[in-house]
């Protein structure tokens, strides 16, 4: 077990059990200011009582912190191969460049004439994603990929409504797509309709035809799906729901496969996000926040949220807000900035020979070890992937052990689990996604891990079962979490 | 193919869940294979009484530790009335799924469409061609 976790584990509880009375992080000098009367200013909003508050010294707060972060597992670690989020390498030096204090430090409200170089970069970004998708403007403003989808979808009922085009209140969604789908349409006030993958797990045109009427506004789909098949029929299908007057939304999540290979703006997409934490190398999950930037085509760009970057004539760059069309503002400010630097700082040092290349060694890697681990899990839709593949604990269904135990095992081998029991329509799946930062002796080590457990199924299920074992704290009892959760602490006396 | 307990004297959806023809309607649940695919389960949605539904559409939700799925009219008709005690022991649906695990009682539009429901042998049928089908 070349890849497991030893060595020092701390314990650490609470910060509300190290508390003790009186403890503090600094001393303030004695006042020297007038006092004032709190309750006149504040009447019946003043608290009668004090805050419930662990009471800590500075090096109580910094230890509490330090000791959970070493409980994390994180891409700086190992492996992370959690499916559909693109949990690749994050650069460092994206950060240092992020950290630029003329970055860093610029104020959201400063004038334009005072951030020139902030809105360049911003103006900049906004061309390159624009590039890569083939959409023809991006505002950068969602804080997150569900954002930008529900932005996009925004946009496109703004789109109909817009035309007088009252009638449409469907959505199609296929029923392999990510869940914020549904919940981006619904939100909209959209009923949502699922359309069934066809036995190869593709969306195909005769189940879209199907469904397609003047009451759809649009199809939201993931290309490649979450199975990690290319959907080969995009072409036609957004024909068809242009044909009927619908828009397509292009789900971005995936789009690491297709960098510098293919356009969703060229395949009949009209809008789409994109996550830079995924794709573009920004922090990921604890180390966020997101950033989740939402391309149109010509079509859509009046109905972009305010304010976007403009450049004048004399070179100069401004905010736009003067959109009378426009869906609003998204953001208090301008959206997660430190994450645009910082996938600006990933575009310009890959390159379009970069990126290209990073897209076609995720799908090669995806492949490698599907085609190492199709042996040995069974594989629901056979065939090439994009730049992940899913299997599912079929062809274990003799030794009793699911993709529970798999993924709990691989904590053992110092492994963080891939995605599990998604997408919805492969029973017991395993979503794997290696991204193109792993080396091959990486991959090699990931598969033969998968190849022992496999084994072990078969041959010792009880240590499946009783994974993990290595780690602080052995297999959680997620049901009784999940029936009885205890969502906060409580002072002994009154729990 | 596993083992299930499936009952004959119930009429069964492609959906998983089973019907019991009572005098004053019909009592739904979920068959012993999809509890036992799901998992764990704990939550379950259902619909308000007095909600009519149309055979095929989305009622609720029940998620289990490893997913969430939807639950579906077997059968057109009105609901009558919700299993109440599931919202503190979702666990009846995996312990009893064909007694205490019962989710609702639904009115009955059309007799013919509970005829029209799998019996016994259609209903394992059906689960031995998912299970084939290797999806």
């Amino acid at each position: 077990m070349s890849n497991s976790t030893r060595g020092i584990s701390y314990e650490e509880p609470l910060s509300f059990e190290r508390s003790r009375p009186g403890r503090r992080g600094v001393d303030l000098p004695p006042l020297d200011v007038p006092e004032v009367d709190a309750a006149a200013l504040l009447g019946e909003a003043l608290r009668t009582e004090p805050a419930i508050l662990p009471e800590l010294s500075e090096m109580d707060v910094v230890r509490h912190f330090t000791r959970l972060s070493t409980w994390n597992a994180a891409v700086d670690l190992g492996l992370y191969p959690l499916g559909s989020c693109t949990m690749k390498y994050n650069p460092k030096l994206n950060e240092q460049v992020a950290r630029f204090p003329g970055l860093a430090l610029a104020h959201p409200h400063a004038p334009a004439e005072d951030v020139q170089g902030l809105l360049e970069l911003m103006f900049k970004l906004e061309k390159q994603l624009a590039t890569v998708s083939g959409m023809a403007r991006v505002s950068l403003q969602p804080a997150a990929g569900a954002q930008g989808e529900l932005a996009g979808v925004m946009m496109i009922r703004a789109y109909h409504e817009s035309r007088g085009d009252t009638r449409r209140r469907k959505v199609l969604i296929p029923d392999s797509a990510h869940g914020t789908n549904p919940a981006s349409a619904a939100l909209n006030g959209y009923d949502v309709v699922a359309v069934p993958s066809g036995d190869d797990g593709l969306l195909h045109p005769e189940a879209v035809e199907a469904v397609m009427t003047d009451e759809v506004a649009a199809l939201m789909v993931t290309n490649p799906n979450t199975l990690g098949l290319f959907e080969t029929h995009i072409a036609r299908i957004c024909e068809i729901v242009h044909s009927g007057g619908g828009m397509v939304y292009g789900d971005g999540a995936n789009l690491n496969a297709l960098l510098g290979l293919s356009r969703p703006g060229d395949m009949g997409i009209d809008v789409m996000h994109f996550n830079l934490h995924k794709t573009f190398s920004t922090p990921h999950g604890g180390g966020g926040p997101g950033a989740g930037p939402v391309g149109v085509v010509d079509a859509l760009v009046p109905f972009l949220p305010v304010p976007i970057v403009e450049r004048t004539e004399a070179g100069k760059y401004r905010w736009d807000e003067d959109r009378p069309q426009t869906i609003g503002r998204l953001h208090g400010n301008h959206g997660n900035v430190g994450m645009m630097v910082r996938a600006y700082a990933y575009i310009l040092s890959l390159g379009a020979d970069g990126l290209r290349r990073s897209a076609e060694m995720a799908v090669l890697n995806a492949n490698y070890l599907l085609a190492r681990l199709s042996e040995h899990y069974h594989v629901p839709f056979p065939g090439t992937v994009m730049h992940e593949c899913v299997l599912s604990d079929r062809g274990l269904a003799d030794t009793g052990i699911t993709t529970l135990d798999v993924a709990k095992r691989l904590i053992d081998h110092g492994y963080h689990p891939p995605t599990i029991y998604f997408p919805l329509i492969v029973p017991g799946a395993l979503m794997i996604e290696p991204t193109e930062s792993e080396d091959m002796e990486g991959l090699d080590r990931f598969a033969d891990t998968m190849i022992e457990i496999a084994r072990e199924a078969h041959d010792d299920p009880e240590a499946l079962r009783a994974a993990p074992q290595r780690t602080r704290l052995t297999r959680l009892d997620e049901t009784r979490a999940a029936r009885k959760p205890i969502l906060r602490w409580l002072p002994p006396d009154d729990s | 193919m596993g083992d299930y307990d499936i009952r004959n004297d119930l009429r069964y959806s492609a959906e998983d869940e089973w019907v019991r023809s009572e005098t004053k309607g019909v009592t739904i649940g979920i068959s012993d294979y999809a509890q036992q695919q799901l998992g764990d389960v704990v939550f379950v949605e259902l619909p308000e009484v007095g909600r009519l539904l149309e055979k095929g559409e989305p009622l609720g939700v029940i998620e289990s530790v490893k997913t969430v799925a939807d639950l579906y009219a077997p059968v057109s008709g009105e609901v009558l009335e919700v299993n109440p005690a599931l919202a503190e022991t979702p666990e009846a649906v995996n312990d009893d799924c064909y007694g205490e695990g019962w989710m609702l009682v639904l009115s009955v539009a059309d007799p013919s469409e509970v005829e029209g429901l799998l019996d016994r042998a259609g209903y394992l049928q059906h689960i031995k061609d998912r299970e084939d089908q290797g999806t």
